[in-house]
């Protein structure tokens, strides 16, 4: 009966989506009266650290096979851990890792899976966005087994006292036809689906040479830097950058966005974001309509004003 | 190399989304349907080069009703070899995931290809569950196909980078950005589609697992906050919204 997470892994380290999880499992397990367990796969280390998220156990999987991510072996852990604890719930993080495990998973239990939810589940029914965030869905599990896919940064965080006891886990993991050839990480930068705060750009910066002022303001507030598809169709920026429809769906606390006039495809990687700022000098452009707080203004004269203006509000 | 693509109908990015029935059912009146982006732009197009590259085969599958058949015609004009449409009401995505495989498993496919998420209900659960169901190698959110005798040489989006991999034997992929350009079919191809064969077969008996109980639209931002300064800007984050 209890609630089963997986637990990703990136070189060694739990992930900040792990923990996310980790902490709707355990609210949920709470919630429930049963116990919240994760299952982490491949080399990792500091896995207690889940206790202070409320999961009371970790099964920890430690077979360096696993360190190459492979979504057939992982849903077969998965799907054995579930066996072993009886686990009802199964909650992943909808990030590169669910979006590749979940399914299969869903489909080898034969369990109703809900992708992306936005809330704890009320019963069986989960709430997650649909139709590119212009609308929510409730979604009923009918199935016993329940899997659960969690949008990264939209459920609140709650403390939960307790500690963790790690147990080692051994599966006979089956062989696959995929071989992992290349890792080929773009950057040591901030993830950009994970940042909390994130400040972009579009083709109202006029030119790459501007992009310098959008780095500093990103740095000065621990932010990431985005774009959006212009920018990254014309070569100013690199197109793992690009945010909306095509590229990447993110939902920041704070969405900074200068010079982005704010097109429906680019609304709908963004729309989730909790607090959006537009700069821009059309006072008619689109984005201010989902703005929070906005400026009319040049892009390159605003950006810096904002990095001085922060700079004195730390000092 | 025989390729199966896997094609949605989804309505139009800039279509009205709303709801019918007590807000159960999308309201579809007067929306234009598509070929979901994903599927068409990067999946069918990739499925395209390779053949013309390589020799062999694309079929597209739709899993649907008769409205699908403008949509399948459509993928026929960009250049499919032929069609099958499974006759059935989409209920889940396990549902549609099931359909898929019972025909592909039956029919033997070198790879089955879709776009990494529907624009409709955004789950980018198909693909993973059909290739769970056949018991084969899923990539994800792939940006490049190449294939090299019966080695597939892949790229896939992973956190924070980019994954290189080797896969041999069929498998199922999911297309992101940068795996093909969109094409557009021409007057030639629009032609063709029509005498090209859509074959209807009926659906397996298969169960959902999911329902959907019902739709809410997203509350009215209550308006944009106009400041003159960066200075006013960056206290608002700070005091009112707590952002920075």
């Amino acid at each position: 009966m209890s609630v089963l997470i997986y637990a990703d892994s990136n070189n060694g380290a739990l992930t900040k989506n792990a923990f996310e999880a980790a902490n709707y499992g355990a609210q949920l397990a709470q919630a429930t009266g049963t116990d919240a367990i994760a299952v982490v796969a491949g080399t990792a280390s500091g896995l207690e650290e889940l206790g202070k998220y409320g999961v009371s156990k970790v099964m920890h999987v430690s077979d360096a096979s696993l360190d190459n991510f492979d979504p057939q072996k992982i849903a077969h852990v998965v799907a054995q851990a579930t066996s072993v604890t009886g686990a009802d719930t199964i909650v992943f993080a909808h990030d590169y890792t669910g979006k590749s495990v979940a399914p299969r998973l869903s489909a080898k239990l034969d369990a109703g899976l809900v992708s992306g939810a936005i809330a704890l589940p009320n019963g069986n029914v989960v709430k997650k966005a649909v139709f590119s965030g212009k609308a929510f869905a409730e979604i009923e599990i009918t199935t016993a087994i329940k899997i659960i896919s969690v949008l990264p940064n939209s459920v609140d965080k709650l403390e939960i006292e307790g500690s963790a006891t790690v147990e080692a886990f051994s599966v006979d993991l089956p062989s696959t036809g995929i071989t992992v050839k290349e890792i080929k990480k773009e950057s040591t930068e901030l993830s950009l689906t994970e940042a909390d705060i994130v400040v972009s750009a579009g083709r109202g910066l006029k030119g790459p040479e501007n992009w310098g002022m959008v780095e500093e303001l990103a740095k000065e507030l621990g932010a990431a830097t985005a774009c959006s598809r212009p920018v990254a169709d014309i070569g100013w920026r690199p197109h793992h950058e690009h945010v909306g429809q095509t590229g990447l769906a993110i939902r920041p606390n704070l969405y900074i966005a200068a010079g982005i006039s704010g097109a429906i495809q680019h609304l709908a990687g963004v729309n989730g974001s909790k607090v959006i700022v537009v700069i821009n000098t059309d006072a008619e452009a689109p984005f201010f309509k989902a703005a929070d707080y906005g400026i009319v203004g040049y892009a390159f004269e605003i950006l810096p004003q904002m990095l001085e203006a922060i700079k004195k509000l730390k000092a | 190399m025989k390729i199966l693509v896997c094609i949605s109908k989804a309505p139009d990015t800039t279509a009205k989304i709303a709801f019918t029935d007590g807000n159960t059912k999308f309201d579809e009146a007067g929306v234009q349907f598509i070929v979901n982006p994903y599927d068409e732009w990067y999946a069918l197009v990739r499925g395209l080069e390779l053949k013309e590259a390589n020799g062999g085969t694309v079929t597209v599958l739709n899993v649907g009703g008769a409205d699908s058949d403008p949509i399948i015609r459509k993928a026929l004009a960009i250049g499919a070899d032929d069609a099958v449409r499974i006759d059935a009401e989409t209920t889940d995505a396990l549902y549609v995931a099931k359909q898929i495989a019972n025909y592909a498993k039956e029919n033997g496919f070198d790879m089955v290809l879709s776009g990494k998420e529907t624009i409709d209900y955004n789950g980018s659960q198909i693909g993973g569950m059909v290739a769970e169901l056949m018991d084969v190698p899923y990539v994800s959110l792939a940006s490049k196909l190449e294939m090299n005798g019966n080695t597939a040489i892949i790229e896939r989006e992973i956190e924070g980078g980019v994954e290189v991999i080797e896969v041999n034997g069929p498998f199922v992929l999911s297309a992101a950005k940068g795996m093909a350009e969109a094409r557009i079919p021409n007057m030639r191809g629009i032609m063709a589609a029509r005498s090209k064969p859509l074959t209807v077969v009926a659906a397996s008996d298969e169960s959902s697992a999911t329902v959907i109980k019902g739709f809410t639209l997203p509350p009215e931002k209550s308006g944009c906050k106009y400041v003159d300064t960066a200075e006013e800007l960056v206290a608002l984050l700070h005091n009112e919204a707590k952002a920075i």
